[in-house]
């Protein structure tokens, strides 16, 4: 608990395991729920993302301040009680100013609660580490849960109802009302794309794309310590 | 020894209650800031949906106020009491809104708001909640297809009773490619929801108080 940062705290590989190394969706497998049941559209998906970084970045600021209070037996609790209440206030402020929106997550925001991402940074991050960089790793792993939904949802709506953008209105105002771009007048649909199915269909190719990327990446870096090493030796 | 484990058992409970305190109160202070924006909103989305259908300037009291509540009945298909909108215009009656449940949709209840103007001629449907599939039974939502408003103007002698079906059993309302049970269950509840308003019609546009006087809770328990 009280290993303290390193003196510079290293925001570069934080926002690199947030987005991608240790992306909470792709590589920790967390999260798994509410990502599937709510990434049928582009703009729940967002809102369910946006949510939970506000409640990660709550968490992980407040876990911060009090780690060195919090004596060890009693930290998950704790913990759960904090990511509890963030979330619930989360849920009331989204129920007085984004009412629609709200209506159509329903469930799905109160179920953040069980997100484990949450927990999880909290654990290996926040309670280790001061608030600024908290902050940022809370940011950075929202961030990276909420690019992989709103992928996600722009597949599946797209191959779904043939729009991206659907009743962005809910969110953005009735001025966003163009936002929503159709891109088949009179698209019946692919239904598989909306229902459940199709969500873990659309993760596990995300899934393959990422490490596909990966794969080449590594190659890549192989070939080029390779290279480095023939010019070695012939030097 | 032993009385060190006490000391620190006591500082752990009494940190884990001050962080109990603390996480209620935040809770607490932010349903007090949000509670009356809440309540508004709910209130402003009913009156919005309501007025989909009655118009709103049909009428001129306050629809939200002029409600009473009506006993579990089979024609409404409701589990449990159901909350009559009247609207009046100068204290004569215009319509009546209320939800009724139909209980056979594809994967279960389908909610629906209905209102039927005075005269007995339907005012507007709507469906409130249902699961049906979607891109086949979702057609019943306004949103999606204009199918639901279809049942406007009609009432128990427009068309008449053998008619009052989709038109795969011989009716006049349409079904849906590849959805026939969701409009089924649909037409069927809204059937019985005019008969429930012939039957009910001076009662329904009474206050609460004359409605219970005339219509003794017990009465009804035994007709069912």
């Amino acid at each position: 608990m009280a290993e303290e940062i390193p003196a510079q705290p290293v925001y570069g590989p934080i926002t690199k395991e947030g987005l991608w190394n240790n992306n909470a969706v792709l590589v920790q497998m967390l999260g798994l729920c509410p990502l599937l049941a709510v990434s049928n559209t582009v703009i729940n998906a967002l809102g369910l993302g946006l949510a939970t970084i506000a409640v990660l970045l709550i968490s992980n600021a407040s876990i911060s301040i009090i780690r060195n209070i919090v004596r060890p037996e009693i930290r998950l609790p704790v913990f759960v009680l904090i990511i509890a209440a963030a979330v619930t206030s989360t849920e009331l402020i989204m129920h007085a100013w984004f009412f629609e929106l709200y209506q159509i997550l329903g469930i799905f925001i109160p179920l953040i609660v069980t997100n484990c991402a949450i927990i999880a940074r909290a654990e290996a991050f926040a309670s280790k580490n001061t608030i600024l960089p908290s902050l940022y790793d809370g940011l950075m792993m929202g961030i990276g849960f909420t690019l992989v939904l709103v992928v996600l949802g722009a597949m599946r709506e797209f191959l779904g109802s043939g729009t991206l953008l659907a009743q962005a209105e809910l969110m953005f105002g009735e001025g966003a009302k163009a936002m929503t771009i159709t891109f088949f007048e009179d698209y019946k649909g692919f239904l598989l794309a909306i229902l459940p199915p199709g969500a873990f269909m659309g993760l596990g190719f995300i899934l393959a794309a990422k490490n596909w990327i990966d794969k080449k990446q590594r190659e890549k870096q192989r070939q080029a310590n390779l290279l480095a090493k023939t010019a070695d030796s012939t030097s | 020894m032993s009385s060190n484990l006490i000391r620190n058992m006591l500082i752990s409970a009494g940190l884990l209650g001050f962080f109990g305190a603390l996480g209620t109160s935040m809770v607490l202070g932010i349903h007090q800031v949000t509670k009356e924006k809440i309540d508004a909103n709910i209130k402003a989305s009913l009156l919005k949906s309501l007025n989909t259908i009655i118009p709103a300037d049909s009428y001129n009291n306050d629809l939200l106020q002029s409600t009473i509540q009506v006993p579990v009945d089979s024609q409404l298909g409701n589990k449990v009491a159901t909350t009559i909108y009247q609207a009046k215009r100068d204290d004569k009656p215009v319509a009546v809104a209320f939800d009724i449940t139909a209980p056979d949709g594809y994967s279960g209840d389908i909610n629906i708001l209905i209102a039927i103007r005075a005269n007995g001629d339907i005012s507007g449907v709507r469906v409130i909640s249902h699961k049906e599939t979607p891109g086949l039974g979702d057609k019943i939502e306004a949103a999606r297809s204009d199918w639901i408003t279809k049942f406007s103007g009609k009432s128990l002698k427009n068309p008449e009773e053998k008619q009052w079906k989709v038109k795969k059993d011989g009716g006049i309302f349409d079904q849906f490619t590849g959805a026939t049970i969701t409009p089924r269950a649909i037409v069927k509840a809204v059937h019985k929801a005019l008969f429930y308003y012939q039957d009910n019609r001076k009662l329904m546009f009474l206050g609460q108080k004359e409605y219970d006087m005339l219509n003794p809770p017990t009465l009804v328990q035994q007709e069912n």
